[in-house]
């Protein structure tokens, strides 16, 4: 009950370890901030090569966040629900971006979809398509590599939610859309929301594949983190600000999703586990 | 015998009154090898009795459409709602069905009011007008005032009305109700199960009550079926399977003898006209339901001594031969099943007819509020 009894009995050595963690992710955000060169951020941060980064990183992460739900919500469901053969192997293919470099995802991306790609050749052919160094392609490589964080999320969710409460919903004469709209979705609202988040953050720090996908051309598909690595090159203070900036922006976002979606959906939980 | 002649109202070919629910089921499903048959009038509510994997919720799923049957049929109002042979499958979402589960399966991200609504809204009743049918449900069932809250919000005995409430607002046909009573605290139970009463009497259609407990189904069902690894070993009235077991689960648990009437202290008046003093317990004067287990009441041929309080002469009705024992029914004031030893019913030399003293002790007669 009383917190003052709880904290005596927390054990040092649990504390110790926590705060080394929280040192570790503190440490480089402060190096940063110490060498930031704040006379001349102001001019880097309204530079207009910077702000077309800026804007293509937040529209492109967006986007790709959009199609990874779109996706990859129907993809957790048919794998958490749908008995098949092969399913296992089908999870695994759906979730190797996440742990194949992004670079040789990228080069993958362009095997299939490039110009001379499987399929690319024939998106030129009929439709003119050409995803490599497109805009198009940034979202296509961040949609690659981000989608599986909400995969996995979203089936974990969805494989430990009570079923019965579908078959209740069916009961009272919902289809079975109208039960996954009505009573499915909103009872794994915290695990979407949470796989939504992380597959936008995977998205926003997007590097390898989009470099190696959709290149690095300024204002179409030189993202944020491009930028930032390209001036690493060249002037190693535009590298600090403009990580920098990408920080902030991350850091606005997730406050701000926490309070508004994930925020709500805690302190829900809170309150039935007090009434009880 | 045992219960051939409870289906007596069942009538075969076209023009007459048949039963509004025809079950012919058969599912294997695990261990389980179901095959029940089973029929419901309109305006009848049957219990489902049986041990804990007998079929009972297996059953009560095939009809309602969350279990497809292997073979067999269900029909209702003389619609096919399920014939593997005619490949008849209707699904759960279309059938006139009300359901309330065992643990009420109240969707927790909706608040009360839309979990009534939530059957009108998924069959196209507008937004306005599924809420307002949903407040005057709520308000039948005396939950008029916590239609905002959230179902974790709601104690045991609301959130058991709240779903009944939801399986009665699409005005279901038929009524099925898995264990209703069975996650309530004894002083809530009471006063749900007397609500319940009265909402199944309000219900038209076919009604069935899957329960273990005999109390449930005495107050609330017209007749019962005994379900024991999948098939009915007993179909009557609680009293006539009482007086016939043929299992031990039904001997042990269900076989009991229940009897109605009003306590005034420690005597409870039955309704059959009889009195049985009682223990001072906890049960408070007015309706009341008392039970007896048949092995707890002695036989005598003689008055017997020593004055027990409950002691009265007796007839004989019928004498029912069960393993080693034998199943005694008794007319009279308090009607009632005794169990005695094969041993001591010969010594006794009773038969039907006889007239004999039955005595119980006071401490073994459990009072229950009704």
């Amino acid at each position: 009950m009383s917190s003052r009894t709880t904290r005596d009995r927390l054990p040092l050595a649990v504390l110790g370890l926590a705060a080394l963690a929280v040192g570790f992710f503190a440490l480089p955000l402060l190096g940063l901030l110490w060498r930031t060169p704040w006379s001349s951020a102001w001019d880097v941060v309204t530079d207009p090569i910077t702000r077309a980064a800026l804007w293509l990183s937040i529209s492109c992460s967006l986007w790709s966040t959009a199609a990874s739900v779109l996706f990859g919500v129907p993809l957790a469901w048919v794998l958490a629900r749908v008995e098949f053969p092969g399913r296992g192997v089908v999870r695994a293919l759906c979730t190797l971006s996440m742990v194949v470099p992004p670079v040789v995802g990228g080069v993958a991306l362009f095997a299939a979809l490039g110009r001379r790609g499987l399929l690319g050749q024939y998106l030129d052919l009929w439709f003119g398509l050409r995803l490599p160094f497109s805009t198009a392609g940034v979202v296509v490589a961040q949609t690659f590599v981000a989608m599986p964080f909400l995969v996995i999320t979203v089936e974990g969710a969805l494989r430990q939610q009570d079923r019965r409460l579908e078959e209740a919903a069916r009961t009272l004469g919902a289809t079975s859309w109208y039960a996954f709209r009505r009573v499915t979705l909103p009872s794994i609202r915290p695990a979407l929301m949470a796989g939504t988040v992380l597959a936008w953050a995977r998205a926003l720090g997007e590097f390898g594949a989009t470099i190696t996908f959709a290149g690095n051309f300024p204002g179409r598909t030189q993202t944020l983190p491009l930028a930032a690595y390209l001036a690493l090159e060249t002037d190693p203070d535009d590298a600090i600000v403009l990580s920098l900036l990408l920080i902030s922006t991350s850091f606005l976002v997730l406050v701000g999703l926490r309070d508004r979606w994930l925020g709500a959906a805690a302190s829900g939980t809170g309150r039935s586990v007090a009434e009880r | 015998m045992v219960g051939g002649g409870r289906l007596g109202h069942r009538t075969i070919g076209c023009g007459a009154v048949s039963d509004a629910l025809e079950i012919e089921a058969q599912v294997r499903l695990g261990g389980l090898d179901l095959a029940v048959e089973l029929r419901v009038a309109a305006g009848e509510t049957v219990a489902l009795l049986g041990p804990n994997g007998s079929g009972k919720t297996t059953l009560l799923r095939a009809v309602a459409g969350l279990q497809p049957l292997d073979a067999g049929s269900i029909r209702l109002d003389g619609v096919t709602l399920d014939a593997p042979a005619t490949h008849t499958l209707v699904p759960a979402e279309r059938r006139p069905v009300g359901v309330v589960f065992q643990d009420y399966l109240l969707f927790p991200h909706l608040s009360a009011r839309e979990n009534v609504a939530f059957g009108l809204r998924a069959r196209k009743v507008g937004r306005r007008e599924a809420g307002e049918r949903a407040d005057r449900w709520l308000e039948r069932v005396g939950l008029g005032t916590v239609g905002a809250l959230r179902a974790g919000q709601l104690s045991g005995g609301q959130q058991q009305r709240v779903a009944l409430a939801r399986a009665l607002a699409t005005e279901p046909r038929l009524l099925l109700l898995d264990e209703p009573l069975a996650a309530l605290d004894v002083g809530t139970r009471a006063e749900v199960r007397r609500e319940l009463r009265r909402h199944l009497d309000g219900h038209d259609g076919p009604r069935i009550l899957v329960t273990h407990d005999p109390l449930d189904a005495y107050a609330l069902a017209d007749r019962v079926v005994v379900v024991e690894h999948g098939t009915v070993t007993h179909r009557g009235t609680l009293a006539e399977i009482t007086a016939h077991p043929r299992s031990d689960y039904v001997g042990r648990l269900v076989g009991t003898n229940l009897l109605d009437g009003v306590l005034e202290g420690t005597v409870l008046r039955l309704s059959g006209g009889g009195v049985l003093v009682v223990p001072n317990g906890e049960a408070v004067d007015g309706p009341c339901l008392a039970t007896v287990a048949p092995s707890a009441i002695a036989l005598h041929r003689d008055a017997p001594t020593g004055s027990p309080r409950n002691a009265w002469s007796a007839a004989v009705a019928e004498l029912d031969r069960f393993g080693d024992r034998v199943r005694v029914r008794l007319d009279g004031p308090v009607p009632l099943a005794a169990e005695v030893t094969a041993a001591a019913a010969a010594e006794l030399d009773i038969r039907p007819g006889d007239t004999v003293w039955a005595s119980v002790k006071v401490t073994e007669v459990k009072v229950y509020p009704a």
